[in-house]
């Protein structure tokens, strides 16, 4: 390969107030090439792409698309240059057809007149060339599509677009098994066509099984680079940078695990039925499961937040029928919740603002912000820098901190209140890899001290690797439970429902 | 020595531009009304200022509860003007009804608070809805009790608030009644707002009502709560204006978007989850600031309107800008 790269990103750099979310990153991709790039969550990958479509504008650093200088201001620019970025978060209009979002902004005319027939003829041809895009139809509205569809008709659209370059952010997160096969084969096609892909993600498998290259994030700096396919574990050290075996803390020992804390006996809402288990001080239990099967619901009936309709919740001993998240927080339990941003966050408060929300809102309306009969500023202060929460001050307000930072704070959040139950969902999306470690240590240290914990994770490595117990849960019920030490497969086989036939 | 530069960072640095632009705006006006109207450094001339200032400014106070709890309230102006009918018909010329007149007015205050919130969390109406139906309601209650020829009179001791100035005080001569409402009101309101946990609720209900509520926050109380201080500061402004202008059914037309504008001016974010009490108040003056001056370069009536229009344009454009600066991708 001696022509040029395609699009080539030098020295890129960009800081946030506080962070610096990335340090003279360099990566480059050929035509017809794929080029992983991968890191843990919070490394940098999001924000270089985002400079790279124009979202966002680098501090330091120079692209060139073809050879030529370019600065994208906005993602239009970038897109009309050849640049397509799929993003996790779809961005098709869920009520216009697949042909209409493919045509959109472009639509063909004929004296102003939409041609319609020409839109689903051409992209009736694009997605002939997809194995599983025979099966969709160009007038179908997006919203009826299942995810791997939709995302079909993203990559659809890219190629319509004739897209030099095709960005693909994690696009395997919400898929199955067979649906990756799919994706994996699509993404071989549109490489063989010439197309420079950068394929991020950070699951070793589709690194093996897609990459020609592979460049490693940490922390906002290139970690490694490889040339041609390096063993996995080199890949993994380089984006972990330790031992992976120190990575999560070790599991409770039987002695840890007391007295039950919490047990749901038949418990059922509009989304889960037939929900039976219990925890006990001093265990992580995982919950388990696709999108959709049912976990966010377990955690959020259990918090009260959309209650449980039937059956019967002991609490410490005592039957509980909480009806909102007040009353929970005031029975002992503490949730975090899965989206940092539109549920965990009052971005524009201060980070104290933020952690002491909670004990605030318990201990009434007129008394002090300063204290109150749980915890003191002084004694917010010392929670977050215990959890060594990174920021100019905690006057500073959240929405400027990394991911990590704000979740920390979050935590500190529910530890003022005491809880006896801990429920985590998500703990470690969006963070970076340190203080993925700090937050394990963290639950299980929580654990130790006596709390039970749930762990809600789409996560498999860290549902395995942290959890005493695992439930799996699948159509809205709990379809199988694993002791410490299961197998992923085990575990994805039972989640999608294909263990139905072993059991 | 870690954590002594953290503390130093945390405590000593000055920063200009966090400073409200507000205050720099207003000391602006002022030398420029002063410059025209050298007569505003006597006593006579700021005091009589601040009294004619303070109901909007503790209107705007009021406002700003439900501004950062993020709706709006609409309702405020027609509140005024129930406030001045109904006390000039529950007084009926007679100054020891006062006494009572009072309570009872702050009573419907709250009602209307209690219901303007209680339609907004329960029945889930939009803010801005709810109190321009509020709006025009009370409005149809004044013109109504009044059978739309209010009596023009209130007692003497109903106008004290509003009318009267101590006088003779060293080193500034009078001191309006008016001015002490407004000092004792904005200092209980911003005790609630930046000193207790209400303010802050407020506060979190406004950036992030999700988050607030999973965190354990009684959204509606708090949402009820910023309707009902609305409403009494309301009561509070009408009942100044009272003092001083008279009785009429159109005495609060308009005072809802002064105050909306004046909270903006002072720097909070429409749609919530930001707002200053003192930088209201500073932002109710820097309105009358403006009125003054036009009033003293001799522009006419109808410029007032198109000037606050563009004021409040302006204003919120500026802090988006502002808070585009700080915020995140």
């Amino acid at each position: 390969m001696k022509q040029k790269p395609v699009i080539e990103m030098q020295n890129i750099g960009k800081g946030f107030p506080g962070v610096v979310a990335l340090n003279a990153v360099s990566i480059e991709c050929y035509s017809g090439e794929i080029h992983a790039l991968v890191g843990e969550n919070g490394a940098g990958k999001s924000t270089l792409i985002k400079i790279l479509s124009g979202v966002i504008q680098p501090d330091s650093g120079r692209i060139t698309l073809d050879g030529e200088a370019v600065s994208f201001k906005h993602p239009l620019e970038s897109l009309n240059a050849g640049i397509s970025v799929i993003y996790q978060e779809f961005s098709l209009l869920p009520d216009r057809s697949v042909a209409q979002n493919i045509f959109l902004g472009r639509e063909l005319t004929h004296r102003g007149i939409l041609q319609n027939a020409q839109m689903n003829a051409q992209t009736r041809k694009i997605l002939d060339m997809f194995v599983g895009g025979k099966k969709i139809d160009p007038e179908t509205p997006l919203s009826s599509l299942d995810v791997a569809s939709q995302q079909m008709v993203e990559i659809a659209k890219a190629i319509s677009l004739n897209s030099k370059v095709l960005v693909m952010d994690e696009p395997t997160a919400a898929l199955n098994e067979a649906e990756c096969q799919e994706l994996f084969e699509s993404v071989e096609m549109l490489r063989d066509r010439g197309t420079a892909i950068i394929y991020i993600t950070h699951r070793m498998r589709e690194v093996t099984r897609l990459a020609d290259k592979v460049t490693v994030l940490k922390d906002g700096e290139i970690a490694a680079r490889f040339n041609s396919m390096p063993a996995p574990e080199d890949i993994v050290r380089a984006m972990v940078g330790r031992d992976i075996t120190q990575f999560y803390a070790p599991f409770a020992s039987p002695e840890e695990i007391s007295q039950q804390v919490l047990c749901v006996k038949g418990g059922a809402n509009a989304s889960i039925h037939n929900i039976n288990f219990s925890l006990h001080a001093g265990e992580i239990l995982g919950i388990a499961g696709i999108q959709g099967a049912g976990r966010n619901a377990l955690a959020m009936a259990i918090f009260g937040h959309i209650p449980f309709t039937q059956g019967e919740v002991t609490l410490l001993g005592n039957k509980v029928h909480l009806t909102n998240p007040r009353q929970a927080i005031a029975a002992g339990i503490g949730l975090l919740p899965g989206d940092r941003k539109s549920e965990g966050l009052t971005l524009k408060q201060s980070i104290r603002d933020n952690a002491m929300l909670s004990s605030r809102a318990l201990a009434g309306i007129f008394s002090s912000h300063k204290a109150n009969k749980y915890i003191d500023l002084a004694g917010i202060d010392l929670l977050l820098d215990k959890m060594e929460v990174k920021a100019p001050s905690y006057d500073y307000e959240i929405q400027n901190l990394s991911g990590g930072n704000q979740q920390k704070a979050i935590v500190a959040r529910a530890l003022s209140l005491n809880p006896k139950v801990l429920i985590f969902i998500e703990p470690t999306r969006g963070i970076d890899v340190n203080t993925k470690a700090s937050i394990y240590q963290l639950m299980r240290d929580l654990a130790r001290k006596g709390t039970g914990i749930i762990m809600i994770s789409s996560d498999l490595p860290e549902v395995v690797g942290v959890s005493d117990r695992v439930l799996v849960m699948h159509e809205g019920t709990i379809a199988a439970e694993f002791s410490s030490g299961a197998q992923e497969a085990d575990i994805m086989l039972a989640a999608t429902g294909e263990m139905g036939a072993v059991a | 020595m870690n954590s002594l530069v953290t503390f130093a960072r945390r405590y000593t640095s000055i920063n200009w531009a966090n400073i409200n632009p507000v205050y720099f705006v207003l000391a602006a006006l002022i030398v420029a009304i002063i410059l025209n109207n050298p007569n505003f450094i006597e006593p006579t001339g700021y005091m009589n200022f601040l009294k004619r200032a303070a109901p909007l400014a503790i209107l705007a106070a009021g406002q700003l509860y439900v501004i950062v709890s993020g709706g709006f309230d609409l309702s405020v102006g027609s509140m005024i003007t129930l406030v001045v009918v109904g006390s000039s018909m529950l007084t009926n010329n007679d100054p020891a009804a006062t006494m009572w007149v009072i309570p009872v007015m702050f009573g419907m205050g709250a009602l209307v608070g209690l219901i303007n919130g209680m339609v907004v969390c329960y029945l889930r109406v939009p803010s801005l809805i709810t109190t321009l139906g509020m709006m025009i309601t009370l409005n149809g209650f004044a013109f109504l009790w009044s059978g739309g020829a209010p009596r023009g009179y209130l007692p003497d001791t109903f106008r004290f608030f509003g009318r009267v100035s101590y006088k003779d005080i060293p080193l500034i001569h009078m001191l309006p009644v008016a001015l002490i409402v407004l000092v004792v009101v904005g200092l209980i309101l911003y005790w609630l707002m930046h000193k207790t946990n209400l303010g802050r609720m407020i506060h979190a209900i406004g950036d992030n009502p999700n988050t607030a509520k999973l965190a354990g926050v009684s959204v509606n109380q708090a949402r009820i709560s910023a309707f009902i201080v609305s409403s009494l500061s309301a009561v509070v402004a009408g009942i100044l204006l009272g003092g001083f202008a008279g009785v009429s059914t159109s005495v609060g037309v308009g005072y809802e978007l002064q105050a909306i504008t004046a909270a903006v001016l002072g720097g909070a974010v429409l749609l919530g989850g930001r707002g200053s009490v003192p930088a209201t108040i500073a932002g109710a003056l820097t309105l009358m600031a403006i009125f003054t001056l036009l009033n003293f370069l001799g522009m006419p009536q109808p410029v007032r309107q198109i000037v606050q229009g563009l004021i409040l344009i302006a204003a919120v454009a500026l802090t988006m800008r502002r808070k585009g600066k700080h915020a995140n991708s």
